[in-house]
C-alpha cells in the first residue's frame, strides 16, 4: 500500500483507457503520456494494462507502507527517495516507511509536464467497464472516481515479475529520442477534419503558420488555444456527433479547442483538424504557456507514425528483456 | 429519389486515423436515426471496428487498428448504409418536471434574445414535444433528443462554459438535452431537472437508452 502525503490536486490513478464505452457517453480517459506509462510498466517487466499514478503537479509527495520497486518516467523532475536521489526512467526499490518525493526539475533537460509513477504490481484500484482509469466526469473508476487527496492509501497489486535482481538500465525519454520540433516549438502532425474546408482561407493558413499557445484553461479534457481567430465562411451549427481524443474543434469565438483524453465522446463544434494519435502523448505533456505548432500529414504518414510509436515500444521490451538476460543468464519469462 | 435522407450517399471523414464519421444528409428524422442504430449493429462485427456511437442522424466508427485501405472500408460501409432497414425499438417514457429561467437557466436570456419569445413561451415550447432519444454520449447518462421546436433553436455558446451543473436542460442549435453531471458544456442552460440518469454499478448503468422517450413538464416558470 501506497499513501499520498501531498493535498494536490490534479494527480489521477490512469492506465491505458476506457473502450467500448463511448457509446454510453463515457470518454476513453487514461494516460495523458501513454508512452509514458507503458515505458514504465515495461520497465517493471510486467504488463502494461497497469494502472501507475499521474503528476501533473509538483512538489508531490508518497510513503510506502510496504517494500515495492517502482519507477518514475514522463517529465523530467527531481526525486528523492528519503535523502537518496532516485534517477527518472530507472527502476529503484523502496522499503517500508520510506518516502518519495518529486519536485519540478530545475532546468528540465527536456518540456514536459506529467510525471507517472508506476509500481511494480500496479495501482490496485477495482475495474469499472473494463479499465481503472479515472472517469472525473462520472465519478467513477481510478481512486473512488476521483483526484487523489492527502491520507488516500492506494492498494498495489501482487508482483508477477519473476526478476530477483533491480536492472540497472534506463530508457532514454522519447522526447529526446523522437524530438518533433520547428524553431524549439513542438511540432504536432494532425489530418484535415471534416469541416476545414468550410473555414476561411485566411484561417486554415493561420492553423498552419501560426504558433498556438496552450491557455491555462487547459487540463485533461482539453487544451483551449490562444492565436489568430479562426473563422468559417458562414457559421455552422452541426448536428452532434461523436468525437475522439485529437479532434480540434474550433467554437464560435474562434479560438481552437483539441480535445483530450477526458474529453466528452461528442460534440457539434465544426472540427477543422485532428491530432494523430502517435502524437497525442507529445501533446498530453506540452506545459502550458507553451506553444505547438500544427503540420499536415496524410493516412499513410498517421499510420507510419503510429508504426514508430510501436517499434518504439518494442525497442524498450527487447533492451529489457536483454538486460534480464545479462543480469542473471535467465531466460526473461 | 436522390434527395431522400434514407437512400442518398452519406457523407464521410476522418477523425485522425482512429474514427470515421458517417453523416447522413437532410433534415434530422427518427426514420434516418432507426437506420443509424440498425448500422450501428450490423458493423460492429466487422473485424476493424472497435466501438460504433451514434450520433445524431450520424455515426461514428472507432478502429481497433486504422484500416490499411480506407477507400474500400468506406465502399463496404456505404454499402452496409444502402442495405440495412430502419430497426424500430420499444421505448418507455419518462416524465422530468423542469424549472424554467432564473438561477436554474442562467442563459435563457440569449434564448430570448435570439428567438424574441419570452421565458412562458419558451417554456411552453420546450415542453410540448416527446422527445425520443436519439443516442447517447457527452458524458455518462447523457441523451440527445430528436424533435425540438426549431422556434427555439439557438445557436452553441461563442465560447464554452467551464461549468453546468448535473440537471441543466439545455439547447444547442436544433437540440435540446440534460445534462446527467457537473462539466463543460457549449449549450445555452434554460432550466433544470432532477434525476439520476448513471449508476455504474447497474448494467447497463445507463437510465436511458436509444428508442426511450423524455416528456419534460413546466414544474415552475421563474420570469
Amino acid at each position: 500500500m501506497i499513501e499520498i502525503l501531498s493535498s494536490s490536486s490534479l494527480v489521477t490513478v490512469q492506465d491505458l483507457g476506457r473502450f467500448g464505452a463511448l457509446g454510453l457517453g463515457v470518454s476513453h480517459s487514461g494516460a495523458m503520456d501513454r508512452l509514458a506509462l507503458m515505458a514504465g510498466q515495461i520497465l517493471l517487466e510486467q504488463s502494461d494494462q497497469l494502472a501507475g499514478i499521474e503528476i501533473p503537479i509538483f512538489p508531490f509527495k508518497i510513503k510506502f507502507h510496504q517494500p515495492c520497486r517502482f519507477v518514475l518516467t514522463g517529465a523530467d523532475h527531481q526525486a528523492r527517495l528519503g535523502d537518496e536521489m532516485v534517477w527518472p526512467w530507472m527502476v529503484a526499490e523502496a522499503g517500508t516507511g520510506q518516502v518519495l518525493t518529486i519536485e519540478r526539475a530545475e532546468s528540465a533537460r527536456w518540456p514536459a509536464s506529467r510525471v507517472y509513477l508506476c509500481v511494480a504490481g500496479g495501482i490496485d484500484v477495482p475495474l469499472a467497464l473494463g479499465s481503472r482509469s479515472t472517469q472525473l466526469r462520472g465519478q467513477f473508476g481510478g481512486f473512488c472516481g476521483r483526484i487523489l487527496q492527502k491520507g488516500d492509501q492506494l492498494p498495489i497489486g501482487i508482483s508477477t515479475a519473476m526478476a530477483k535482481t533491480v536492472l540497472k538500465v534506463g530508457v532514454v525519454p522519447p522526447a529526446l529520442s523522437m524530438p518533433r520540433l520547428r524553431e524549439g516549438v513542438v511540432l504536432i502532425r494532425v489530418m484535415r477534419a471534416a469541416e476545414y474546408e468550410a473555414f476561411t482561407q485566411a484561417s486554415r493558413e493561420a492553423l498552419w503558420a501560426s504558433p498556438w499557445k496552450i491557455t491555462s484553461q487547459s487540463d485533461r479534457y482539453g487544451y483551449r488555444l490562444s492565436g489568430p481567430t479562426i473563422s468559417p465562411e458562414h457559421p455552422l451549427e452541426l448536428r452532434s456527433h461523436g468525437i475522439v481524443p485529437g479532434v480540434i474543434q474550433v467554437p464560435h469565438g474562434g479560438q481552437p479547442i483539441i480535445q483530450m483524453r477526458d474529453a466528452q465522446p461528442s460534440g457539434g463544434y465544426p472540427k477543422i483538424a485532428t491530432v494523430i494519435e502517435a502524437d497525442l502523448w507529445r501533446l498530453g505533456q506540452a506545459p502550458i504557456g507553451s506553444s505547438v505548432y500544427f503540420v499536415e500529414v496524410t493516412w499513410q504518414e498517421a499510420v507510419e507514425a503510429l508504426d514508430e510509436i510501436e517499434s518504439w515500444l518494442e525497442e524498450v521490451r527487447r533492451m529489457i528483456a536483454l538486460a534480464r538476460f545479462d543480469s542473471n543468464g535467465d531466460v526473461p519469462s | 429519389m436522390s434527395g431522400d435522407p434514407l437512400t442518398h450517399k452519406p457523407a464521410i471523414s476522418f477523425l485522425g486515423t482512429t474514427a470515421l464519421l458517417l453523416e447522413a444528409v437532410g433534415e434530422t428524422s427518427l426514420p434516418v436515426q432507426q437506420k443509424i442504430w440498425a448500422l450501428s449493429k450490423e458493423i460492429v462485427s466487422w473485424p476493424e471496428v472497435l466501438e460504433a456511437v451514434s450520433g445524431m442522424n450520424n455515426l461514428m466508427i472507432c478502429f481497433h487498428r486504422p484500416p490499411a485501405d480506407p477507400a474500400s472500408f468506406i465502399q463496404r460501409l456505404e454499402d452496409a448504409w444502402q442495405a440495412v432497414e430502419p430497426l424500430t425499438v420499444e421505448g418507455r417514457t419518462i416524465v422530468l418536471p423542469v424549472v424554467y429561467g432564473g438561477e436554474a437557466g442562467p442563459h435563457i436570456s440569449d434564448v430570448m434574445a435570439h428567438t424574441g419569445l419570452t421565458v412562458d413561451e419558451i417554456a411552453e415550447i420546450h415542453s410540448a414535444p416527446l422527445y425520443p432519444v436519439y443516442a447517447l454520449g457527452s458524458h455518462p447518462g447523457y441523451c440527445y433528443l430528436g424533435g425540438m421546436d426549431h422556434r427555439i433553436a439557438t445557436p452553441r455558446r461563442k465560447t464554452p462554459v467551464l461549468k453546468i451543473p448535473g440537471g441543466a436542460v439545455s439547447i444547442g442549435g436544433f437540440q435540446t438535452g440534460v445534462s446527467a453531471s457537473d462539466g463543460p458544456s457549449g449549450w445555452n442552460t434554460i432550466g433544470s431537472t432532477a434525476m439520476s440518469f448513471f449508476d455504474v454499478s447497474k448494467n447497463p448503468p445507463n437510465l436511458l437508452q436509444p428508442g426511450d422517450m423524455i416528456r419534460f413538464t413546466i414544474e415552475r416558470v421563474v420570469r
